[in-house]
């Protein structure tokens, strides 16, 4: 389980995240919901460690992460696993060496085990036939799949996902989707992903957070999304045409 | 002005603080080593070579048709190619050639990998990514700009002769007199301690600019601009205080 409690964050003066309090539970898919510039990423990096926050706290399990050093950090983000916007993988190595770099810098695993792993991580992701291709090579659907086998190489206990889905057509982003949900059931991970697309909302959000120029405005599941009475909700809830016409019926 | 100047400074050294901790795992670090000496180092050695033979040549005829006069023996001609190349060219001047090589490549690379979010992968990961992207390259230059700049001395000298009795300006005997006449091999030790600093310089500031990347391709592109023209002006400035230093 993750908790931030009465996060605070700003970039020269300017407030981006105002006083949230959240808690992710394991086990299941949590969404980050919010208009672009809402903060969503902003809460995503803050809550991995890649900003540092102004105020607040930040707890993985036991341990108040925000206030630990860099080396201390270090065993609780070994079990982070996080698939970024751009899929971040590595351009000089190939998705085979991509999957094994953490195994690589962390593990006292042999050759034969890495290569194991490896296998089991593209098998898992569908993607065993890609193994010797650069990133540069691959789809924008492929690359979110690599990079998922490389979050999950360490059989990590979080997995943090920006927007998954970005620049997907719609088919692939349900494959993306499902197989982020069917990954943190079967390992039973604390998942948070970040996404402003309704599909996904629909199709994983067992916790659903939505954020508001900065704000927690709403906290529910999906089947409680649809009636809330929050308005900046349903504004962005039934922003599209095909969503505003369902509501109407 | 001055506050930016101490600011980015003080970012510097924090960053030196950072690539100079203890590494992850000693083994990836030295594989990785042996992979920034090929890419940094052994890559280089063409444009070195090219650089070193025609600036030897070039020495040559220029001392030559500078010191045309029955009083001056021709074999100064090979002692004055020698000393300018072993002093400066090879040290100082070859340091700014790979500053723009080198430099640029190394903050393309580190600034790529920084607006592309592979830097901030290698965070969550729990690697020192600093020291991970920078360490194996200082290290690298470290071990082989020395080779490069006695590769260098060499061939410029080489050059040297090449044009010399080609062109008829010195015979290959009073050549080879001049470069062996009133050697001192404190001129190679003083070159080569000039290029260790100078690799340092060139890594360092490289990395630094592109790991503070922030933006896009463009700014991709003026850290890169900005890392050559900042280890440019440091190696310079270093070469005068060096100098001072080992010679006088």
């Amino acid at each position: 389980m993750i908790e931030v409690k009465n996060l605070n964050k700003s970039f020269n003066g300017i407030k981006v995240l105002n006083d949230i309090s959240v808690s992710f539970e394991t086990g299941k898919t949590n969404l980050i919901i919010g208009r672009s510039g809402s903060g969503k990423t902003v809460l995503l990096k803050s809550i991995v460690g890649l900003h540092d926050i102004d105020t607040g706290e930040i707890w993985y399990e036991g341990d108040l992460f925000n206030k630990l050093e860099f080396s201390e950090k270090k065993k609780i983000r070994s079990e982070m696993g996080m698939l970024f916007q751009g899929s971040a993988l590595f351009d000089s190595l190939t998705v085979q060496q991509n999957v094994r770099f953490p195994l690589d810098m962390f593990t006292n695993l042999t050759p034969g085990e890495k290569a194991d792993r490896v296998r089991f991580c593209l098998n898992r992701v569908n993607i065993l036939n890609a193994d010797k291709l650069f990133p540069a090579e691959l789809s924008g659907g492929m690359k979110k799949r690599v990079a998922i086998a490389r979050a999950i190489a360490l059989n990590p206990k979080y997995l943090f996902c920006d927007e998954p889905n970005s620049g997907l057509d719609p088919l692939t982003a349900i494959l993306i989707d499902e197989l982020i949900k069917e990954l943190t059931e079967e390992f039973q991970m604390t998942t948070i992903v970040n996404t402003h697309d309704m599909n996904s909302v629909m199709e994983i959000g067992e916790k659903i957070v939505f954020i508001h120029e900065g704000n927690k405005c709403w906290e529910g599941d999906k089947n409680e999304i649809l009636n809330s009475t929050c308005q900046t909700l349903n504004e962005f809830v039934f922003s599209n045409a095909l969503a505003k016409k369902l509501r109407e019926e | 002005m001055i506050l930016k100047f101490l600011t980015q400074a003080g970012l510097y050294f924090l960053f030196l603080k950072k690539v100079f901790s203890k590494p992850e795992k000693a083994r990836i670090y030295y594989k990785q080593t042996l992979r920034e000496l090929v890419s940094l180092g052994v890559n280089s050695i063409g444009i070195i070579a090219i650089i070193s033979f025609f600036m030897g040549a070039v020495i040559t005829l220029q001392t030559a048709y500078n010191t045309e006069n029955p009083i001056y023996p021709t074999y100064l001609i090979g002692l004055g190619t020698r000393d300018s190349i072993i002093l400066e060219f090879s040290s100082s001047v070859a340091a700014l050639i790979l500053a723009g090589k080198v430099g640029s490549n190394i903050a393309s690379e580190i600034g790529t990998m920084r607006v592309t979010e592979q830097i901030d992968a290698l965070e969550i990961m729990g690697i020192n990514s600093a020291a991970y992207l920078t360490l194996p390259k200082i290290i690298a230059t470290l071990i082989f700009n020395p080779f490069l700049t006695l590769m260098s001395i060499s061939i410029g000298i080489f050059g040297g002769w090449s044009a010399g009795t080609i062109s008829g300006v010195i015979t290959s005997a009073n050549y080879i007199y001049g470069i062996q006449y009133a050697f001192i091999p404190y001129y190679i030790t003083y070159s080569l301690i000039k290029t260790v600093f100078f690799a340092f310089i060139i890594t360092s500031i490289a990395a630094f600019k592109g790991y503070y990347v922030s933006g896009g391709s463009l700014e991709v592109g003026q850290a890169s601009t900005q890392a050559v023209v900042y280890s440019s002006v440091l190696i310079l400035l270093f070469n005068v205080i060096l100098t001072q230093l080992l010679l006088s």
